[in-house]
């Protein structure tokens, strides 16, 4: 590996980084409908454990779910539609052509969304807390970080192998991300503990990052979360690394099989299919 | 009037075109069932969760405020969708199919053109909405039944309801055409103040006393009420007698009052969507944003 070689990908990672980066600062109304939209969902559920009177620490798990919807859409429809979206607007084609791995440009992407998304996610979890006063504790951050950078590189490294397999889908990249939604909003115990799905149930919903992540996320930040917990925080937190390296894998994978596959058939940047 | 009508049918064809022509018959079904499904999943473990750690020993089939959510939510997928739907005409045709300027310049009534649109996702929505509310009755045991259901009321109750939401896209779209880049969060977010403030899923009761004051101004806020006591008449006359107060916050009003505000609400709503709709159309032309395209 020569340094031109990695400078190059580098540049190509901070390069595709940079319009997600500043693109969110030139449109500033999206910040707010960012904001806004996944607090009115966490408003009106929060009124239903509130109007049964359900257990304080229940509100503060669907302003926690709320907050990470925000990387489960930036997941969808900004990794894993995004080389579809590409090649539908002819920088595919650009990309493929330019002497860098195309690694390093799904790799820009998800380091340029999970920037923006992070800020939007944080203004949403604040948000919530000081409108429906919810105590959060602090008991263990190192923990909280930790559990956050696995389940992010697990997730992002999932949206970027989503994202050679949506180029494959052709039309239906959009509904395949449409569909994705309120189904893995359930599975993945968004808003209630994932435990109450049963085992099999929520150990199947473990292959999606976010499902752990939370579940570890929740025992954390919840002096009653244990109590909620599907499995202890140690356990998967050695998960999330494990499908964190499993989906780079997959990805790097993927992108190498979609790039064979398109030159071989010749319909790689082919648009309106 | 011919010459609309067969704009709405082309129109209702295009769109069943367009919402149904990406896929097999198969998957294009299970997407069909499986997203209003797993949405009311949420709700129904949210609710499982709720007794199961409240220690009450309470069925969940049992329970009147159950059926209140289950039904709410499950109408509520004709809010979001058939909202989404029509303003989304707008955007779709312009930006993605770069259609919509040859079909502003045909001899066609307009507003037949987007309500044919609208039309089928009504109908696909209405498979949802049916998919989910049998799934309710059989598999969750939702309080509805057949017999106790107040057919005239129910049915004239939709069919107004549905037009105030089609009418209330109308004006979205106009500002549609005025916007490259915010017709999804004005869209999503009027369907989400809809779902926080219009007793969807909870009685209103539950809000701030100045939020109950602007749910008592949004159509479908009443809308819901008469679908629920049209639907499952019983199951609200339970509900408001397993609590000493009035709470749905509407117990006050008869069903004739209910269908009045929804009738006056619409022919209101009518009048205002049809002058924003002209006035951002007129705007639209003079700025040349009908064939506007940003890539968004």
């Amino acid at each position: 590996m020569s340094d031109t070689w990695l400078m190059r990908n580098l540049r190509a990672v901070n390069g595709r980084a940079y319009p997600r980066i500043i693109g969110s600062k030139r449109e500033p109304s999206w910040l707010f409908f960012d904001i806004v939209l996944p607090l009115l969902t966490v408003a009106a559920y929060a009124y239903i454990y509130k109007f049964n009177n359900a257990q304080e620490q229940f509100i503060g798990y669907v302003v926690l779910g709320g907050a990470m919807t925000a990387f489960w859409l930036n997941i969808l429809w900004s990794m894993a539609s995004q080389l579809y979206w590409e090649k539908e607007i002819g920088n595919l084609q650009l990309y493929l052509m330019a002497p860098i791995s195309r690694m390093s440009i799904l790799a820009g992407m998800a380091v340029g969304g999970l920037f923006f998304t992070t800020l939007r996610a944080t203004s949403t979890l604040v948000i919530g807390i000081v409108v429906f006063s919810v105590a959060f504790t602090l008991s263990n951050p190192l923990m909280i970080l930790v559990i956050f950078v696995v389940t992010m590189i697990a997730l992002y490294g999932m949206g970027m192998m989503f994202a050679s397999l949506y180029l494959l889908f052709g039309r239906e990249a959009y509904h395949m991300s449409n569909l994705m939604m309120e189904p893995v909003y359930f599975a993945s115990g968004f808003y209630f503990p994932v435990k109450y799905l049963g085992f099999w149930a929520a150990a199947g919903a473990s292959a999606i990052p976010i499902t752990l992540g939370l579940d570890a996320l929740r025992q954390l930040f919840f002096a009653a979360g244990s109590g909620d917990a599907f499995l202890p925080v140690e356990t998967e937190a050695a998960i999330l690394c494990v499908l964190s390296v499993v989906f780079v894998f997959l990805a790097k994978y993927s992108l190498d099989y979609m790039e064979r596959l398109g030159k071989t058939s010749g319909r790689l940047t082919l648009r309106w299919q | 009037m011919k010459s609309d009508l067969r704009t709405f049918k082309n129109a209702a064809w295009l769109g069943w075109q367009m919402e149904a022509n990406w896929t097999d018959p198969f998957l294009f079904a299970t997407y069909s069932i499986v997203k209003p499904l797993a949405g009311t999943l949420i709700l129904v473990f949210m609710y499982l969760v709720i007794i199961e750690t409240s220690g009450s020993g309470m069925e969940m089939a049992d329970s009147p405020y159950f059926t209140y959510m289950f039904i709410g939510n499950a109408f509520y997928m004709y809010a979001a969708e058939v909202l989404f739907g029509v303003t989304w005409v707008i955007h779709d045709d312009r930006e993605h199919y770069m259609t919509l300027k040859q079909v502003y310049i045909a001899p066609i009534n307009f507003y037949a053109y987007v309500l044919g649109r609208a039309a089928i996702k009504i109908a696909i929505t209405t498979v949802g909405v049916l998919i989910t509310l049998v799934f309710g009755v059989l598999a969750l045991g939702v309080g509805i039944d057949l017999g106790s259901v107040d057919w005239p009321f129910f049915i004239i109750s939709l069919i107004v309801g549905l037009a105030c939401i089609c009418i209330l896209g109308l004006a979205l779209g106009g500002i549609s055409f005025l916007t490259a880049k915010h017709g999804e969060g004005i869209n999503e977010g009027i369907a989400g103040v809809f779902y926080v403030l219009s007793g969807v899923v909870f009685p209103i009761t539950a809000l701030p006393t100045w939020a109950q004051s602007v749910s008592k101004v949004l159509p479908v806020t009443y809308w819901m009420e008469a679908l629920r006591r049209g639907l499952s008449p019983d199951a609200m006359d339970q509900l408001k007698a397993s609590y000493p107060y009035d709470v749905t916050g509407l117990g006050g009003f008869d069903n004739v009052f209910l269908m009045l505000v929804l009738v006056v609400s619409s022919v209101i709503f009518f009048v205002l969507s049809l002058g924003i709709f002209r006035y951002a159309d007129l705007i639209a032309r003079r700025k040349g944003k009908i064939d506007w395209t940003s890539a968004y």
